[in-house]
């Protein structure tokens, strides 16, 4: 485990998105693994708006599966024996939604990245780009208080990376769901944040646009940016 | 040729005798063993012509060896599915403290020896044993029936099922899991629907390994079961039975166990290749 406390408190607001930066280590990932009730704390307390999802001082815990968070993975861990509609309807069909409103919210997240096409193929036989548009139709489709993005185009290729990152911000736009990504990358950052926050030791010790945390004398930043400064 | 392209000359003629020597070598080695292998089940091929072969099918013993093995084997591989999957999950999945401990219990009937394997059977669930008394008590006998064959079978087999399966769970990545459960799939969904496709043709080759050992299980089974025809008169046991008297028989029943374990061998390695991952 790490040697310091997360202590992180942010905003986000709907349809904006918060991109976490940082050196390796500095707790970005394990935040969205804390937030998302996918990594258990320690001990502390995690809140989300007003909703206590984590106490350790009062014994809360809400499962991952109850706190209502979509995350898309780095990888995107779309189920690979299922179709494109299967993914899409998982999260769906385990809130015992009626199935012409599963087929309903599956046919409009799926146009919303528009992959209406693809959703009879199985999910192992789509290419790079399409899974990234699957696995965040799939975290879309449960209508999640908040959505999780972890190095959201990092597995692609670089010019895959540039279409996805302006489709990526619009679909967020859109959805009108707070979004926080991590990424390594100043383009993901710069293309995909309308705020950036960055990390030091599991604290946020800058949050900011893109255009102020451009004109920071912060050493992490100045590393960071130093390709598009130029 | 100058003194330095002969050394070069000379260097390059040794690099070439050094590899024919490998090769050959191991060409050798690799034959001799084939040799070891494949004899004795040769042997045991051309020992019977495929008429007298025939003929022995129809044998009583060698008909009621073949049904009654495949049965229990059949019912033995469920047990063991049943029981061993859960258990393969858990201790891949959660680290709980005895799990290795857990672990080595369920791996001790692959070292134990056979013959133990049996005493110890009929010390626990004999009419005597420390769990059968009470059955016999009840009026219901263990040893020496069929659900002894079964007892023992699923006794030695598990841990072929069991190991295989864990290996299966724990080559999954846990982002399936992840997702499934961001997604508010509880456990068990998650299993179903997610793990368990996805690790299906592990377990079928582990289900398919135990199939096989419990087939031709015979030590415990002679100890524990006995030697019934049609009650616990298993196809090994007819082979060592029948091989003082009939020995067409016993070669039938060993060409038939040949015959599923090729088949077995084959399934597991094409089930092994076949899992859908990313």
């Amino acid at each position: 485990m790490r040697d310091f406390p997360l202590e992180a408190e942010f905003a986000v607001d709907r349809g904006e998105t918060l991109v976490l930066i940082g050196e390796n280590g500095a707790g970005k990932s394990s935040l969205l693994f804390l937030l998302s009730g996918l990594m258990p704390p320690e001990s502390g307390r995690i809140m989300l708006g007003e909703r206590v999802i984590y106490d350790s001082s009062k014994g809360i815990n809400v499962p991952a599966e109850e706190r209502d968070i979509g995350f898309v993975f780095q990888h995107y861990a779309l189920f690979p024996h299922l179709t494109v509609f299967e993914n899409v309807a998982f999260g769906l069909r385990r809130r015992k939604i009626p199935p012409s409103e599963i087929r309903t919210r599956v046919e409009d997240s799926l146009a919303l990245l528009s992959i209406e096409s693809l959703d009879a193929v199985r999910a192992d036989r789509l290419s790079g780009g399409q899974r990234q548009r699957v696995a965040l139709a799939r975290a879309l489709a449960i209508a999640p208080a908040l959505l999780l993005l972890d190095e959201p185009v990092s597995a692609l290729d670089a010019g895959a990376q540039e279409r996805m990152r302006s489709e990526l911000r619009a679909c967020i736009r859109r959805s009108d769901i707070p979004c926080i990504a991590v990424t390594h990358s100043f383009r993901d950052a710069l293309s995909l944040g309308d705020r950036i926050g960055v990390m030091e030791n599991g604290r946020i010790v800058q949050n900011g646009t893109p255009d102020e945390l451009m004109r920071s004398d912060h050493e992490f930043l100045h590393r960071f940016f130093c390709g598009c400064r130029q | 040729m100058n003194s330095v392209e002969g050394l070069v000359e000379v260097k390059r003629l040794r690099q070439s005798c050094r590899a024919i020597l490998l090769t050959f070598g191991t060409g050798v080695l690799i034959t001799l063993l084939l040799i070891f292998i494949v004899t004795p089940i040769l042997a045991l091929l051309f020992r019977i012509s495929p008429d007298r072969f025939c003929a022995s099918l129809s044998d009583p013993v060698v008909w009621d060896a073949l049904v009654l093995s495949l049965t229990t084997a059949t019912i033995s591989t469920c047990v063991i599915v049943l029981l061993g999957t859960p258990v393969a999950w858990i201790n891949a999945r959660y680290c709980y403290s005895g799990r290795e401990f857990v672990d080595t219990i369920i791996d001790l009937p692959l070292v134990l020896p056979p013959a133990v394997a049996g005493l110890a059977l009929l010390m626990a669930f004999g009419r005597m044993g420390i769990i059968g008394r009470y059955f016999y008590e009840s009026g219901i006998s263990i040893a020496f029936t069929t659900l002894a064959v079964i007892i023992a079978q699923v006794f030695v087999a598990l841990p072929f099922y069991v190991r295989q399966a864990r290996a299966s769970f724990e080559q999954l990545d846990t982002m399936y899991e992840q997702a499934a459960r961001s997604l508010g799939s509880t456990t068990l969904p998650t299993f179903f629907i997610i793990v368990l496709p996805l690790v299906k043709s592990g377990l079928i080759a582990g289900a398919i390994m135990s199939f096989a050992r419990a087939l031709g299980e015979f030590g415990a089974t002679i100890m524990f079961a006995g030697n019934i025809q049609g009650r616990t008169q298993t196809m090994p046991l007819a082979i060592y039975t029948t091989m003082q008297g009939d020995l067409n028989a016993s070669i039938t029943l060993s060409v038939i166990l040949i015959i599923i374990s090729f088949v077995v061998l084959f399934i597991v390695k094409f089930k092994l290749r076949r899992d859908v991952r990313f």
